[in-house]
C-alpha cells in the first residue's frame, strides 16, 4: 500500500465526514431557531381563544356572564338541559349541517365531475360562477336569498336555511372535486368500460375511489361551513333558532357555561374528523 | 402470414384456427372531428381485414389517425361514416364494455387504489365469473407474465415493466377475441423495450390471440408483425407483411418513413427487355425491374442504402449505375454509412457492411460509382 512517502493523494476527509449535514451554518441555525418561535407563537394566537372557551367550561362562575375565573368545577358538564332551547338550537344545526353535507356532496361532486371532466356549452360561465359564489360577501348573499324568498312567497325556516347552506357550500366541494377529476388519468375510466363494466360500475369502482379524497375533503368544508355559518343563516331562518343565533341572542345576557361545553364539543368532533380525514388522505393518495 | 395461429393454450374459447371469417374488419371508416367549429378529417375511409391470430400493426406518424382507428375497433370512439365488424358481426355503435375485445393503454390505466390481483380479476368479476375460475385464471395468467408473488402490490410499488406487464394480463385474462395495444411500450427504456417486444410476441404466440398494435417505432412493428398497416394522413398508405413494406415501399411515404430511403426521380428513356431504364446525369442509369412504365413516364425510383455497393470504377454488367461525390463518412459499429452527392444534386446514402475490415473504402471528396441491382429499384407511386 505504501509505496509512496510523499504526501498521500488520498486526503484524510473520510475520518469527519460522518457528522451534521450540510444543514446547520452559523447563520442557519439562527433561522431556524426563529422559525420554530414564531411558529410556535403563531399556533398560540390560533388556539388562545379555543383553549380559552375550553377552559371557561369548568368556571364556576355566579353571575350570568361567564368571563371572570371564578374556581374550577364540572358541573355545567350535568347542567347541559338547563337550556331546552339552546339544546333545540345545537340539534337544529348538526341536522341541517348533515342534511346540508350530504345535499351538497352529491351534487358539487357530480357538478366538479362535469367541469372538470367535460367540455360543454357554458363550462366557462359555470367556472365564474363557482367562484363568484365563494368571493361574493356572505351579507349580500344572505340579503338577496331573503329577497328571494320573499319575493316569492317562500315561508323561512328549517328548509331554507337548508337551501341556503347548500348554496355557498357547494363551490367548495366542486372545486374539491374538480381538482381531483384534473389530476385523474382519463382512460382509467375507458379501461373499466373496456373490462366489460358499465358506466355506473365504472363510476362506483373506478372513479368515485379517485376522487374519493377530493369528496371527503369538500365534505367536511361543507359540514364545517354549514355548522357554525351565522350571517346567512340570521337572514334565511325566520324563527328557527341555530347554535350560532342563539349564542349571539345570549349574548345580551350573558352567555352561559353550557355554550363553552358545546363548543368544546363540537370542536372535539372536529379535531377527530380533521385527524381521520388526515390519515386516510395520507393513506390513499398514489 | 398467420403462422402464429398454431398456438397453444387458452384455445377452448378461441374459434376454429383458420377462420375464414377476418376477426376485425373495417370497412369505409371515416371519424370527423369538429375542432373551434372545423371539420377536420381524423381517419378518411380505412377499409381493412385481420385475421384471426394475426399479430397486426398500425403503423404511423402521430396524427396519423392510427390511434383513432384503434379506437374504434375498442368501442371508445364511433365511426362517422362506415363499419366495424368484430368475428363477422357489426359492431358500429355497439359501447365498449360489450364488444369482446381488450386494450393495453399507453399509460397502462391500472387502477391505482386495487391490488395486482384486483386488477387483473376486474375483468372476469363484471362477467360474473365463478371466483375458483377466477382464481384460476388470474393465477395462470399471473404466471405467463412472470408476476407470481406479486399480487399484493399496488400499481405503484411495481416497475414501469411490471406494470405493462399487469396491465397485458389485466387485458388477456378475459381472454378477449382481439387484444388492442396502444404503444404499450412507450413508456419504457430501449433495452426493457426490445425484451418486451420478444416477451409480447411469445405471449401472442401462446394464447393465439389476435393483437392489433398501435405504434410509431418502425422497428418494433417490423419485429413483432405479420402484417403492417402504414398509416399517414388518415389514410392506410400500404398493407404489407414487414419484409414487403420494407422491400417494396407502396409510395414515398412508406419509403421514408421506413428505414432510410434514397428517391431518385428520372424520365424513362426506353424500356429494355421488361426493364425501365432511367438516365441520370454523367452517365449514370437506373434500372427499374418490372415496371409497367413507357419511354417518357417520369418515375420517383426508392432503392435501400444497404442495397447499394460503392466502387471506384464504373460497375459493369445489367446494373444501375451512378456516379457521385463522397460528402460524407460516418462509422457506425456494424456498417458505415455514406452520403454520396450525385451531379444533379441529389443526396444517396449508402450502408456498407463492416463485415470484413472496417478500414473505408472511400474518403470524402472521393469521386465513385454507386451501382445496384435492377431489382431493387423500385418505381413509386404519388
Amino acid at each position: 500500500m505504501s509505496v509512496k512517502s510523499a504526501p498521500a493523494p488520498v486526503p484524510p476527509a473520510p475520518v469527519p465526514a460522518a457528522p451534521a449535514p450540510a444543514r446547520a451554518r452559523s447563520g442557519g441555525r439562527w433561522a431556524d431557531r426563529l422559525l420554530r418561535i414564531y411558529a410556535v407563537l403563531l399556533l398560540a394566537w390560533l388556539f388562545a381563544p379555543i383553549v380559552v372557551m375550553i377552559v371557561f367550561g369548568f368556571n364556576d362562575t355566579k353571575s350570568k356572564s361567564n368571563v371572570t375565573w371564578q374556581g374550577f368545577t364540572v358541573k355545567w358538564w350535568g347542567r347541559l338541559g338547563d337550556y331546552p332551547e339552546l339544546m333545540t338550537a345545537v340539534f337544529n344545526s348538526v341536522t341541517i349541517a348533515l342534511l346540508a353535507t350530504a345535499i351538497t356532496t352529491v351534487l358539487g361532486t357530480a357538478l366538479g365531475l362535469a367541469i372538470g371532466r367535460y367540455r360543454f356549452r357554458g363550462a366557462g360561465a359555470t367556472n365564474v360562477v363557482i367562484f363568484a359564489a365563494i368571493a361574493s360577501p356572505e351579507l349580500a348573499l344572505g340579503a338577496s336569498l331573503l329577497s328571494l324568498f320573499v319575493s316569492t312567497g317562500v315561508q323561512t325556516g328549517y328548509a331554507t336555511v337548508v337551501i341556503a347552506h347548500v348554496l355557498f357550500a357547494l363551490s367548495f366541494v366542486a372545486i374539491t372535486v374538480r381538482a381531483r377529476v384534473l389530476g385523474m388519468d382519463p382512460s382509467l375510466e375507458e379501461a373499466a368500460r373496456d373490462l366489460g363494466a358499465s358506466p355506473w360500475t365504472t363510476f362506483r369502482l373506478v372513479t368515485l375511489p379517485s376522487i374519493a379524497p377530493g369528496v371527503v375533503s369538500g365534505a367536511l368544508l361543507a359540514f364545517v361551513l354549514s355548522i357554525d355559518d351565522f350571517v346567512i343563516t340570521q337572514f334565511t331562518s325566520g324563527p328557527l333558532t341555530t347554535f350560532p343565533l342563539w349564542i349571539y341572542g345570549a349574548v345580551r345576557q350573558g352567555v352561559p357555561p353550557q355554550v363553552n361545553i358545546l363548543g368544546t364539543l363540537i370542536f372535539g368532533v372536529g379535531v377527530v374528523i380533521a385527524i381521520t380525514h388526515s390519515v386516510l388522505a395520507r393513506r390513499r393518495v398514489p | 402470414m398467420t403462422d402464429n395461429q398454431v398456438g397453444v393454450g387458452a384455445a377452448d374459447t378461441a374459434a376454429p384456427l383458420v377462420s375464414p371469417v377476418p376477426a376485425i374488419e373495417l370497412h369505409g371508416v371515416v371519424k370527423e372531428y369538429r375542432v373551434h367549429g372545423e371539420l377536420v378529417q381524423a381517419v378518411k375511409g380505412v377499409t381493412l381485414a385481420i385475421a384471426e391470430g394475426e399479430f397486426f400493426s398500425l403503423l404511423g406518424p402521430s396524427g396519423c389517425g392510427k390511434t383513432t382507428t384503434m379506437r374504434m375497433i375498442a368501442g371508445f370512439e364511433d365511426p362517422t361514416r362506415g363499419t366495424v365488424s368484430l368475428h363477422g358481426g357489426d359492431v358500429t355503435g355497439v359501447p365498449a364494455d360489450k364488444r369482446d375485445v381488450n386494450m393495453v393503454f399507453q399509460s397502462y390505466a391500472l387502477f391505482p387504489h386495487m391490488n395486482v390481483w384486483e386488477n387483473v380479476a376486474f375483468g372476469l368479476r363484471r362477467r360474473k365469473t365463478p371466483e375458483a375460475e377466477i382464481k384460476r385464471r388470474v393465477g395462470e395468467m399471473l404466471a405467463i407474465v412472470d408476476l407470481t408473488g406479486r399480487e399484493r402490490r399496488r400499481p405503484r410499488e411495481l416497475s414501469g415493466g411490471q406494470q405493462q406487464r399487469v396491465a397485458l394480463a389485466r387485458a388477456l385474462v378475459n381472454r378477449p377475441r382481439a387484444l388492442l395495444l396502444d404503444e404499450p411500450l412507450g413508456a419504457l427504456d430501449l433495452k426493457l423495450r426490445q425484451a418486451m417486444q420478444t416477451e409480447l410476441k411469445r405471449i401472442q404466440r401462446e394464447v393465439g390471440i389476435t393483437f392489433v398494435y398501435v405504434t410509431h417505432d418502425q422497428s418494433e412493428a417490423l419485429t413483432m408483425s405479420d402484417r403492417i398497416a402504414v398509416m399517414n394522413n388518415g389514410e392506410v398508405e400500404q398493407l404489407a407483411g414487414p419484409r414487403e413494406i420494407y422491400e417494396r415501399p407502396a409510395t414515398a411515404f412508406v419509403a421514408g418513413f421506413i428505414g432510410t430511403s434514397n428517391l431518385l426521380t428520372g424520365t424513362v428513356d426506353r424500356v429494355d427487355d421488361g426493364c425501365a431504364v432511367l438516365a441520370l446525369g454523367d452517365g449514370g442509369r437506373v434500372l427499374v425491374a418490372g415496371s409497367a412504365h413507357a419511354a417518357g413516364d417520369t418515375l420517383q425510383v426508392t432503392v435501400r442504402p444497404e442495397k447499394i455497393t460503392i466502387s471506384a470504377e464504373r460497375p459493369s454488367g445489367r446494373v444501375s449505375a451512378a456516379r457521385g461525390t463522397v460528402e460524407d463518412v460516418s462509422y457506425l459499429g456494424t456498417y458505415t454509412s455514406y452520403a454520396v452527392r450525385l451531379p444533379e444534386g441529389t443526396e444517396v446514402t449508402v450502408f456498407q457492411q463492416n463485415a470484413f475490415d472496417s478500414s473505408t473504402t472511400a474518403e470524402p471528396g472521393d469521386s465513385v460509382w454507386l451501382s445496384w441491382q435492377p431489382h431493387h429499384s423500385f418505381a413509386i407511386g404519388s
